[in-house]
């Protein structure tokens, strides 16, 4: 057994210097540097957050391996975690994900049957809050709605007579959540949008004009069999945006209420659990553990969208 | 009558009233997409009278500099300039946007064109990488810089940002559209690897340039985790970390004018490299598909 994988590795070893032989050596000076920033600041981390979510580490001593139990409490005692973090995350991931790419698709297409340079404004507007990455804004979104009848949403309410006292909206559990979604919606048309109306802009017109004589009938069946397909590779690559987008957006809620857990936990995403139990309480292997439960997420989205617009074969 | 079926037409040359139901789709989300902007843009100018009034206005009647003056008058709490923190976040980012386009257009270039054969490696687990969300491992990512002792340095800014997935991807895709007949050509002519880079490969891919210009000036100019996160020394930390400290600090409606400078400070400089680069980024856009 251990002689046959010995002689595997010795024969893997020869081909791979066989093959280096005839490479391009200065091919891998050209992509060293790069290759060892991203081993340093995010491969290794990965790998790193494997190992740490099998032990008990408090940062002073050396970390004690302690099996799966960082996973046992995650799906058994971390009351928060199972009745808030991961009901909202996903909650959040399903409507903004899909909400903004949507949205994005819905913009891109209409944005394409305009004249160039009403087009080109337009598309600057809608990608202009991304620009800011979505966080720095935060502030704007404070003011408008700020708990006290000086906030532009409580005072247009209290105009209207629809409410008598103003509302403390970030700090409610029962508003703080779709105010998250809708400032995470507002940010959401980023490189994915540009490179979905890229794409559509790029589809041929023969192939509709092609698919008119074929017998097509209506704008839906068009884009369903004709837009959508002949950009497949710019749908994916929005999609795959769309996932780190949403994900990254996770410390709007702390961002907007000004507090980590946020109240009630009612915006609180794993990205914060995170933050509240590796910063907050030092227990970073059951934050590394928590952290891998987010990678495998994000990942679980990527591979839908992959089976969605990937190659099929 | 439904009006009978016609092929879509797509990028038209001139402005028809064809138009029209297509800008009504865009207009109600552009207008929402506008209002957070118009209103920083308002609310920077207002003198403090209107900036407290009530009924609070949205439109700035009577413009002013004094919040732009009290933002950079008023000594922050530490007892550091913010011209301190605009400078770190400038000398930042330069360094930053520099080194990433190297490194992305230089790794793009032989992951593209030059033979050796674990390209097809490294180029699947970069695109694995693209979607990598950094704030998912931050407390791996902690320990492993404190390991390397960036605590507390200028480093700690900019090492972690260098390497962008997405740039790399988006850089090696349009260069896989530069025919591999003019290399072969330099090639004859006897040109090094770098050569051909640098005298071939980078005049031929401006808007990809263009555009990772801009992903890495974002991604930079905008981040406040790595100065709150990693820094701990007051006047090595950016501008975006003060602002979010004033925003969250200070009184939310009388502390609104200087918050509303200061995002306005974050805020333009990216409006405006994106105003001027557009159409590149455009460019580069048709060629992002993964496949």
């Amino acid at each position: 057994m251990t002689k046959t994988t010995s002689l595997s590795i010795k024969k893997w070893f020869e081909t791979e210097k066989k093959q280096f032989k005839s490479d391009d050596k200065s091919a891998y000076f050209f992509t060293l540097p790069y290759v060892l920033l991203f081993m340093a600041f995010i491969a290794i981390p990965v790998a790193l957050a494997m190992i740490l979510s099998f032990t008990t580490f408090d940062m002073v001593s050396f970390p004690k391996f302690n099996s799966l139990n960082n996973y046992i409490y995650l799906l058994t005692a971390d009351e928060e975690f199972m009745r808030y973090i991961l009901p909202n995350t996903i909650k959040f991931a399903i409507i903004v994900g899909p909400g903004g790419y949507i949205l994005s698709f819905v913009m891109a297409w209409a944005l394409a049957q305009i004249s160039y340079k009403l087009r080109t404004v337009l598309a600057i507007i809608l990608y202009s809050p991304s620009l800011t990455a979505g966080i720095t804004m935060t502030v704007v979104w404070k003011v408008f709605f700020a708990g006290d009848e000086s906030g532009y949403l409580n005072f247009i309410l209290l105009e209207l007579g629809l409410i008598v006292e103003p509302i403390a909206f970030l700090q409610s559990p029962e508003y703080l959540f779709t105010i998250m979604v809708i400032v995470a919606l507002w940010g959401s048309m980023g490189v994915g949008f540009l490179a979905m109306l890229a794409g559509i802009l790029n589809v041929s017109p023969e192939l509709y004009e092609a698919a008119a004589i074929d017998g097509l009938k209506t704008r839906w069946q068009e884009i369903m069999y004709i837009t959508i397909p002949a950009m497949r590779p710019q749908m994916l690559f929005g999609a795959v945006m769309a996932i780190v987008g949403t994900f990254s957006a996770g410390a709007l809620g702390v961002q907007l209420s000004g507090s980590n857990p946020t109240p009630n936990y009612a915006g609180s995403l794993i990205v914060n659990h995170i933050e509240d139990y590796g910063f907050i309480r030092y227990d970073m292997g059951y934050a590394a553990a928590l952290s891998l439960v987010l990678l495998l997420i994000i990942y679980f989205f990527s591979r839908l969208s992959w089976r969605l617009f990937g190659d099929k074969d | 009558m439904k009006k009978p079926y016609r092929a879509i037409k797509m990028n038209p040359d001139k402005w028809s009233w064809d138009q029209m139901p297509f800008l009504l789709m865009v207009l109600p989300v552009a207008l929402f997409m506008l209002m957070p902007l118009i209103y920083i843009f308002n609310h920077a100018f207002k003198p403090f009278d209107e900036l407290i009034e009530y009924p609070p206005r949205f439109f700035v009647r009577r413009p002013t500099l004094d919040n732009v003056l009290e933002l950079f008058q008023t000594a922050t709490t530490t007892g550091i300039p913010v011209t301190r923190y605009l400078f770190n976040s400038i000398v930042i980012t330069a360094i930053v946007v520099f080194l990433s386009i190297f490194l992305a257009t230089l790794t793009g270039f032989a992951l593209s064109k030059l033979k050796f054969h674990i390209k097809g490696v490294i180029a699947q687990i970069n695109t694995l990488a693209m979607m990598f969300v950094g704030t998912a491992v931050i407390i791996p990512r902690y320990i492993l810089i404190e390991q390397f002792g960036l605590i507390d340095t200028f480093y700690v800014h900019i090492l972690p940002v260098i390497a962008i997935p997405v740039g790399l991807f988006l850089v090696k895709q349009f260069i896989d559209q530069i025919p591999n007949e003019l290399i072969e050509a330099a090639k004859i002519d006897g040109a090094s690897s770098f050569t051909i880079y640098y005298k071939i490969i980078i005049p031929l891919i401006k808007p990809a340039i263009a555009t990772i210009a801009i992903l890495s000036f974002q991604a930079v100019w905008n981040d406040a985790s790595i100065s709150a996160t990693f820094i701990n020394r007051d006047s090595l930390k950016t501008f975006a970390f003060y602002m979010q400290t004033l925003s969250s600090s200070s009184n939310v409606v009388a502390g609104a004018g200087m918050s509303a400078v200061a995002s306005l400070i974050m805020f333009v400089p990216n409006l405006v490299i994106f105003i001027f680069l557009q159409s590149k980024v455009m460019n580069t856009m048709v060629h992002s598909g993964i496949k």
